[in-house]
């Protein structure tokens, strides 16, 4: 435990092209676009989804098969056919982070009260006013919990990126492993649980932000079905 | 690809094959048996439920790499001890587990618990042969997804030489035979599937009371 | 005006919900589609806002076919309001009501002032405008409800069961507010429920569907008490429809009888029955002649009345039953203010019947 104490306090660590604040940047830099590019196709698929309620069925089963696929096999496939770089783990965490985005979008829509988007129809909203003011609105605290889900396996996994090349807080695991560097890797993996927890911590506050407070006061609340919480979800992290 | 490697490592294939299932479901059984208790305790006090789910949702943050790293410095053991994996894993699905329960627990109707008691079933006998039966189903549910979510999650150990079919990944990897890395994700995919099945088929027999009278969800549709 | 012209409705799967329906609900009145469940009430409705199409047949709102409208823009001319409420949970009531109008290209602000001007118009506190749905009781999220269809004035107002969830106090109330706001607005309205007591009380003319989708009988309310078509309309309307039928005739011509009246501090009579009057002449109770101590009366003498009988707005109903009512057997007849002005008796009442009956007035 010395050690590893003595490992964090040591200036050199923190300092240069492998320091830890590079690999840090490194690793949210990943985060970031992978949980970015999964937004982007996640949440407008399940929305269209939950909206038309087509096709739900097949988000759920991917999703719950999804979680079963080893994203080490995936990456390291993915690697022996498109070589080193940011393209094959890119991929594996995308593929990775889209399914919890897409169950929660796909699940808070369809949980929006029928009551409530047929008073919406009725008043004369378009099918995308309804999809835009209404439905992702309340969907939202939902779709907020698949983003967070996402990007704790994320930076989970990119972890295990190390292993195909690629930087971040994986490195000194990776690398520690290799030299039998103890102090490093646990130092490592320290790093990388402190920084799961703080975005775990800083989506929980974006929450609170976000979703508007007439969807908090659900025990209050006389509607009568409440919207489900999300499932609990580790995929086939790592 | 070179589909030629697997007839001859099979017996390879076959003995990671059980050592895959062996990481991935004793702590499933682990997690289950430690769970019941503290999901039991969660549900029951306030304080516990207080300090239990926010425990349990930080333990479940902790990456897998990182955790399988660390235990060793903790147990006391060496870094190449399947121990690792399998206490790194039975916290995942104790993390899992305990919400699940004192969920399923608490979802119980007062109402049946209350005619137990009047039936004169004292609370530990009651506990066993009327709530506990009861929460099956959602126990159930929170074990399928702790079994297959392990089920993969064993091939982060190949990454410090554990891992079962992990190993695949790693020896494909280095050795660049991508058929033996496709072996190790169909054959993890197999396991987690069959483990699933399992699972659900065991849930349904113990409690044949849920098959009669469920309605499927019917979902009003609007025209226009 | 809305006009209903050989509607039909069948859904994909073969259920006939509406069956070749001619009806015209006149502008500015409430029309009632009243039936048991499942009778193609809602169906109706809701294809008047082409919520659901028409597999045949024409819909004509104020004269205009409802098919030549993009769907949206029709219904921001139209008004709904569901049991549900359907109120956004995500929104403040303030928000809710302002939504039409913010549809309508309304600026924020106007549109606010509009919806705040809506929630008094219902009924609603001010300080009931930044809150949240979940916050209010059923009863005021459907205040909300109906403020949020009338924001942006729409000339026609739909309700599909909208006091249904609601506990029978607060139903009553609501409704009575339906009526004021209507005598106010002038909307057409039509109004879906499945309780026949609702029906009869809100509507200007009331349609009776019996399953199938077919209309069993399309009249006022005072027509389906005391001349229903056909036996199930007869069930339907139900028990002591004679009796409510009475509320529907008018009292006008019923003869006003004698009514001998005291005032505390007064000798009473010493026997028969006396109503005791205040100094403006309003009932405070009877007075059974005799029984009083010494003479003067007291109000620890007086014996609860009935029913009151309204000259100006009372109908049959309510002079028989304030005779019914009434200890003395005669019923307090009052004007306007609520002053005594006599009394009438469950035979003039029943000698009015026949006499309407004979005329062939609407009973
Ligand atoms: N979307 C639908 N598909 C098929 N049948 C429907 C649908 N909506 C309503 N129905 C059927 O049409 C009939 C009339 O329904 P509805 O208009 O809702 O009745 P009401 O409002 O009078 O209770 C019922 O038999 C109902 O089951
Ligand atoms: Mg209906």
């Amino acid at each position: 435990m010395n050690a590893v104490i003595a490992w964090l306090t040591d200036p050199a660590h923190w300092s240069g092209g492998a320091g830890v604040p590079v690999r840090l940047l490194e690793h949210l830099w990943y985060t970031a676009l992978t949980v970015a590019i999964a937004v982007v196709i996640a949440i407008p698929a399940g929305a269209l989804v939950g909206h038309t309620g087509r096709g739900g069925f097949l988000v759920v089963s991917l999703a719950n098969s999804l979680r079963a696929l080893p994203t080490l096999g995936l990456l390291v496939l993915l690697v022996s056919f498109i070589g080193i770089g940011l393209g094959a783990p890119l991929i594996a965490l995308v593929v990775l982070a889209v399914p919890p985005i897409l169950a929660g979008t796909y699940a808070g829509v369809q949980a929006v009260d029928r009551s409530v988007v047929d008073a919406a129809r009725g008043m004369g909203m378009s099918e995308r006013e309804i999809l835009l003011q209404v439905e992702l609105p309340n969907a939202l605290p939902l779709i907020i919990g698949g983003v967070r889900s996402a990007t704790l396996q994320v930076i989970s996994t990119a972890t295990i990126a190390a292993y195909v090349g690629l930087g971040g807080l994986g490195r000194f695991i990776i690398d520690g492993l290799a030299v039998r560097d103890y102090p490093q890797m646990a130092a490592g993996s320290l790093l990388v649980a402190l920084l799961a927890v703080a975005a775990d911590l800083a989506l929980a506050w974006s929450q609170r932000l976000l979703v508007s407070p007439g969807l908090r006061s659900v025990s209050a609340s006389r509607r009568p079905t409440p919207a489900p919480r999300p499932a609990a979800e580790r995929p086939a992290a790592a | 690809m070179n589909w030629g490697w697997i007839p001859r490592n099979i017996d390879l294939v076959a003995s990671l094959t059980w050592e895959h299932m062996v990481l991935a479901l004793v702590p499933v059984l682990l997690g289950l048996a430690i769970s019941i208790p503290l999901g039991w305790l969660a549900g029951r006090t306030r304080i516990a439920r207080a300090v239990l789910v926010p425990v349990t949702g930080l333990l479940y943050t902790v990456p897998s790499l990182a955790l399988i790293v660390v235990l060793p410095i903790v147990l006391g053991t060496r870094i190449l001890d399947p121990l690792n994996l399998i206490v790194a894993l039975t916290i995942y699905t104790v993390a899992l587990l305990v919400r699940s329960v004192a969920d399923a627990l608490a979802a119980v109707p007062a109402v049946t618990i209350a005619a137990a008691t009047a039936m004169g079933y004292r609370p530990f006998r009651r506990f066993v042969s009327v709530e506990l039966p009861l929460a099956v189903p959602v126990v159930v549910a929170g074990l399928r997804v702790a079994a297959v979510s392990n089920t993969s999650m064993v091939t982060v150990g190949a990454l410090v030489g554990l891992g079962g079919l992990g190993r695949l990944f790693t020896d494909g990897f280095q050795r660049d035979i991508p058929a033996e890395i496709v072996t190790g994700i169909v054959l993890v995919l197999a396991l987690a599937l069959l483990v699933d099945g399992l699972l659900l088929a065991i849930g349904r027999w113990i409690t044949p009371w849920t098959r009669v009278g469920a309605g499927a969800r019917v979902r009003a549709g609007a025209a226009a | 005006m809305i006009e209903f012209r050989g509607v039909t409705k069948q859904f994909p799967d073969g259920t006939t919900a509406v069956d070749d329906l001619d009806l015209v609900a006149d502008a500015g009145r409430i029309t009632v589609f009243v039936g048991p469940s499942g009778c193609g009430k809602t169906t109706s409705l809701r294809m008047v806002n082409r919520m659901i199409e028409p597999t045949w047949g024409t819909i004509l709102v104020n004269g205009a076919d409802i098919m030549d409208h993009d769907p949206a823009e029709l219904r921001r001319g139209i008004g709904y309001v569901i049991q549900q409420a359907g109120l956004f949970p995500h929104r403040t009531i303030l928000d809710n009501v302002a939504t039409v109008p913010l549809l309508l290209g309304w600026n924020k602000k106007q549109a606010r002032e509009r919806a705040a001007e809506l929630m008094e118009l219902v009924g609603l506190a001010p300080e009931m405008a930044g809150r949240y749905p979940a916050q209010l009781s059923g009863g005021q999220q459907q205040r909300v409800g109906v403020a949020r269809a009338l924001a942006a004035d729409p000339p026609v107002l739909l309700m599909d069961e909208p006091f249904s969830a609601v506990d029978p106090v607060v139903r009553e109330s609501l409704q009575d507010e339906l009526l004021r706001l209507q005598s106010e607005l002038g909307k057409t309205i039509v109004f879906v429920t499945h309780d026949i007591d609702e029906a009869i009380k809100l509507g200007d003319k009331v349609a009776v569907f019996r399953t199938g989708g077919v209309l069993a009988q399309y009249d006022e309310p005072g027509v389906l008490l005391s001349r229903p078509a056909d036996d199930f309309v007869d069930n339907f309307v139900g028990r002591d429809r004679g009796y409510r039928g009475l509320g529907f005739l008018s009292s006008d011509g019923l003869p006003i009888g004698e009514l001998a009246t005291v005032s505390v501090g007064d000798a009473g009579p010493s026997e028969g029955w006396a109503l005791v009057v205040d100094g403006e002449r309003r009932p405070l109770g009877w007075l059974d002649g005799g029984t009083q101590a010494n003479g003067a009366v007291t109000a620890g003498d007086l014996v609860p009345g009935g029913s009151l009988y309204d000259t100006d707005s009372g109908s049959l109903r309510s002079a028989l039953d304030a005779a019914l009512s009434s200890p003395s057997g005669q019923g307090v007849a009052i004007d306007g203010e609520g002053r005594v002005v006599g009394s009438v008796s469950a035979d003039e009442v029943l000698r009015a019947l026949a006499d309407a009956r004979r005329t062939g007035a609407a009973a």
